[in-house]
Order: structure tokens, then C-alpha cells, then sequence
């Protein structure tokens, strides 16, 4: 096998894994434009870490990071949350496309920044994503009773002593984090695709929280394999096709699962 | 020495003050009630004593290492979240089969381990919040309208087992609820609140008071001297029938 397809192959699995486990979080917490918006500023990112010459990754991650903050101090002032993150996910987007525009030599990489651009994964990028990746699972793992405790409800973690803020707060920088990993692999519109499909379409086959996540990883990254060979296959965009499969494999197990629940 | 104790304590929401100037306290081992009208700052109260609320003015005093348990007056699974009842169980620290199986028997809910929480009927679910408090072997448990929804005799079914918890185990018990005639009967001591405390004591005091019959009515009084007289011996006859000829 060609070694770009591999190191592809490595980056899209890493990336699929650790965007399964967390997206679980994300679906059951109701996350999902959070997610967007967090995604979104990856391109604002993109356009300033280019302007100045420093890594993507460290600028999307700092762009990612800013952006989670904000979202996470205003979440607690009884603003509407759901038109905020509308109007900060979708002006992300658009100040993010100006600022690449107005970016010498940005412009001509645009859609590799919008859809991701796996093929041309470097061995560095890789121990970002697997590095990113297995810290993001030790966090989960370490905070986990605590996280499911607070996402049940946040007056039950507080009678047992745990902060749902610092929970909520430990969640919001793993995002951003693996939205940092992700954008070279599925792009900043299709960060969100990754986190919430695979969660989704674990859930019906799942009896427990973690039985979930396992799936989640698992549908993950077989979606990441088979959306790369797809790719190769018929000459497609490696990012769009991973979700593809990842979409078919939601369509199939949720409806696998009302027919079994119908036949009881 | 008391287990938990709010002093002076003060909650606004925006220009709204939901509690002003409240002091109460737990006792070991003591049933006690917060009865009041809606919107008299009831669950607030009881979400300050937990931690979930940092009220503007007063404060709340624990002793060091106090476990409460809790059971919320509600609590929304979101339907992606799978979760059994023995998942649930473990939440928020782990605890071993046998324990699980003696807290859900406790409860009232043996077997229902295997079950999604979102497949139990309402009174199955309440009793299983109550075996999840109780298994961290609290000093307090605190209850927030835990019958809500629960019809009348699938409630007092619900108090006689904290009245078994309480006995069994010994904790405190701290309620929150409306159906004044049932909590009452069941409680040490009653306190009556509309955004401060109005009155306070056992619940024949509380009910003879001046201000609880002024936020409840006399009706409600009579209620409670109806359930004692169906309940209790006739050692204040005298009181008992006040109450029973205003109901009237």
C-alpha cells in the first residue's frame, strides 16, 4: 500500500476515534452548534495562523480555544444559547472566509481548510492527531463518572460535591482540541458530521453510557476506513466521503433498530 | 451541633428576592418539612443547602464531610443517553451488585436493575432517584416534591419508605413539598416558608399558626387534623377539634 494512503488512513482513524468518543458527550448534552461554532473559528484560525506564519494546528487551536471560552462565559448569563451560538458559529464562519480572502496565499487552499485535505497528512500531523487524540481519551476517562453525573443533571453532581462548570468547562477544551486535530483530516464544516453521526448511530444498538461511546468509536472508525477507500474508489473528496458512510451506517442501524423495537 | 445550616440567608433572581433573611438548620437523624405556596423559594432553598445555588447575602454552614443525598424533583434523561437502572446506580461513584440490588429493594423497586431508566413508570423512577441517594450512605437526604406526578396512594406508599429509610438508616430527612396533609403527618418538625421563614416547629404548632393558616387557609389545617384524627390517639382533643370544626 502507497505510504500516503496509510499515514491517510492513520490520520482519518485517529481522528474518527477520538471525535466519536467526545461526540457522544456532545449528543447527549445537546452540544451540537456549540460544536459548529467551536469548528467554524477554526477557520478564522486557518486565515491568522497563514497571515502569521506560525502552524495551523497551534492557530486553529487557539482560535478553537477563544471561541469555546466565550461560549462557555455566556452560556451561564441566561442569554437565548441557541440564538448566540447561531450568530457566533455562522459570524465565525463568515469573518473566518474574509480573513482568508484578505490572506496572501491562503485563498488557494480554501477548500482544503473548509473539507479537510487527509492525502497530504505529514508524519508531524500525525502525532498531532494521535497525540491530541489519546489526550482528549485520558481526560474523558479520568472525569468520566463526573461527566455523566453532571450531563444527567447538574444539581445531582453538585449534591455529590462535583462542579458541573469545571465539568462543562473540561468538555468545551477537549472540543476545541479535537477540532483542532480534525481539520486537517474532515475540514471546519464537517468537524460536527464526525462528533454527532457516529454517536447517533450508536445509539440504538447501546444499553449503557459506555457501551455507547465504544460503538460511537467503533462506527467511527470503520466510517474513516471505509470513507477513504470510497475515496480512492471513485476519485472523491476524502473528508465528504467519510461522512457519507458514516451517514449510511446512522440510516441503517436507526432503522435496524425501530424494526427490532417494533417486532419487540 | 446541627448537619447542615442556612444562616441569613438571602437569593435574588435579577430584581426578583426569591429568599430573604432565611435560617433553618438539620438535626441528626430528624424528618423535617418546608411546606409553602409556589413560588415561595422552596426548591431554592433546598438547591442553596446542595451547592447548586451561591445565595448573595447569608451563607450555608455543613459539617466537615457531610454526604447528602439528593433526590431532584425532576430529572430529564435526554432519550440519546442510554442508561439502566444499575448504570444509573453507579452514578456518581461506583458501588458494588449487592448493594445496588439491597438500595433498589429498600426503595421498593427490587429487580429493575436490567430496565432503561426510561422504560420505568413515574413511581418506579422516584423510588430508584431515592435508592441512588441512598446508597451513598448520606447523613441527610433531601427530597425535592418527590411524589409529584404520583397519585395519592402511590405518594404515601413513597413517604412510609423514607419513614423505613430513615429508621433503617438513621439519616436526617429533608423534604420539600405541597401535599401538607400527608408531609406533615410524617415530619419532626415543619417549617413553613414564603420567601422567609413564617413559622417553624412541630406540625401541630405550625398548623395552629396564626401565619400558616394565613397562607394556607384554615381548609388545609382541618386537613391535617382530619389525617391525625384518623391516625393518632386522641391525646389533644381539644386542638384536634378546633381544627376539625374550621374545616367545616
Amino acid at each position: 500500500m502507497d505510504d500516503f494512503l496509510f499515514r491517510a488512513g492513520l490520520a482519518a482513524v485517529g481522528t474518527a476515534l477520538a471525535a466519536g468518543l467526545l461526540g457522544c458527550f456532545v449528543v447527549w448534552r445537546r452540544m451540537a452548534y456549540f460544536g459548529d461554532a467551536t469548528a467554524h473559528a477554526a477557520i478564522l484560525g486557518v486565515a491568522l495562523s497563514l497571515g502569521f506564519s506560525v502552524s495551523v494546528f497551534a492557530g486553529v487551536l487557539g482560535v478553537a480555544l477563544l471561541m469555546a471560552l466565550v461560549i462557555h462565559a455566556l452560556s451561564d448569563r441566561g442569554f437565548g444559547m441557541d440564538t448566540i451560538l447561531g450568530v457566533l458559529a455562522h459570524g465565525a464562519l463568515a469573518v473566518g472566509l474574509v480573513a482568508v480572502a484578505l490572506t496572501h496565499g491562503a485563498r488557494a487552499n480554501l477548500e482544503s481548510y473548509l473539507f479537510g485535505d487527509v492525502l497530504t497528512v505529514t508524519q508531524g500531523d500525525l502525532a498531532v492527531i494521535w497525540g491530541g487524540g489519546a489526550l482528549v481519551a485520558g481526560v474523558l476517562w479520568w472525569h468520566w463518572q463526573a461527566l455523566l453525573t453532571a450531563t444527567l443533571s447538574p444539581d445531582l453532581a453538585c449534591a455529590a460535591g462535583i462542579d458541573p462548570r469545571r465539568e462543562q468547562l473540561v468538555l468545551t477544551l477537549l472540543l476545541a482540541t479535537v477540532v483542532a486535530v480534525s481539520i486537517k483530516v474532515v475540514g471546519a464544516l464537517l468537524i460536527t458530521a464526525l462528533l454527532i453521526i457516529p454517536a447517533a448511530a450508536a445509539r440504538s444498538l447501546a444499553r449503557t453510557p459506555e457501551g455507547m461511546a465504544l460503538v460511537a468509536m467503533g462506527i467511527g472508525g470503520l466510517s474513516a476506513l471505509g470513507g477513504l477507500w470510497m475515496a480512492v474508489l471513485l476519485d472523491t473528496p476524502v473528508g465528504p466521503s467519510i461522512v457519507c458512510v458514516a451517514v449510511g451506517a446512522f440510516a441503517v442501524l436507526t432503522v435496524a433498530g425501530q424494526l427490532r423495537k417494533m417486532r419487540g | 451541633m446541627s448537619l447542615i445550616a442556612a444562616e441569613k440567608v438571602d437569593v435574588r433572581y435579577g430584581s426578583a428576592l426569591v429568599l430573604h433573611g432565611v435560617s433553618m438548620a438539620i438535626r441528626k437523624g430528624e424528618i423535617v418539612t418546608i411546606v409553602g405556596p409556589n413560588g415561595s423559594g422552596k426548591s431554592t432553598l433546598l438547591r442553596v443547602l446542595i451547592g447548586a445555588i451561591r445565595p448573595q447575602g447569608g451563607r450555608v454552614l455543613r459539617q466537615s464531610g457531610l454526604k447528602i443525598g439528593y433526590v431532584p424533583q425532576k430529572l430529564h434523561i435526554d432519550p440519546t443517553l442510554p442508561m439502566t437502572v444499575r448504570r444509573f446506580l453507579d452514578l456518581p461513584g461506583r458501588v458494588t451488585n449487592v448493594a445496588a440490588e439491597a438500595a433498589l429493594a429498600q426503595a421498593g423497586v427490587p429487580g429493575v436493575a436490567r430496565q432503561q431508566m426510561a422504560g420505568l413508570s413515574g413511581g418506579q423512577f422516584q423510588r430508584v432517584l431515592l435508592a441512588r441517594a441512598i446508597l451513598s450512605e448520606p447523613d441527610v437526604l433531601m427530597l425535592d416534591e418527590p411524589t409529584q406526578g404520583l397519585d395519592q396512594p402511590g405518594s404515601a406508599s413513597f413517604y412510609r419508605q423514607i419513614e423505613e429509610v430513615r429508621r433503617t438508616t438513621g439519616c436526617a430527612v429533608l423534604m420539600v413539598s405541597h401535599e401538607l396533609h400527608v408531609v406533615m403527618s410524617a415530619s419532626d418538625r415543619v417549617i413553613c416558608l414564603n420567601g422567609h421563614v413564617c413559622c417553624e416547629g412541630t406540625p401541630e404548632v405550625v398548623s395552629a399558626a396564626p401565619a400558616y393558616l394565613e397562607l394556607f387557609g384554615t381548609g388545609t389545617g382541618g386537613a391535617l387534623a382530619l389525617y391525625r384524627h384518623d391516625h393518632d390517639h386522641h391525646d389533644h382533643p381539644d386542638h384536634h377539634h378546633h381544627h376539625h370544626d374550621a374545616a367545616e
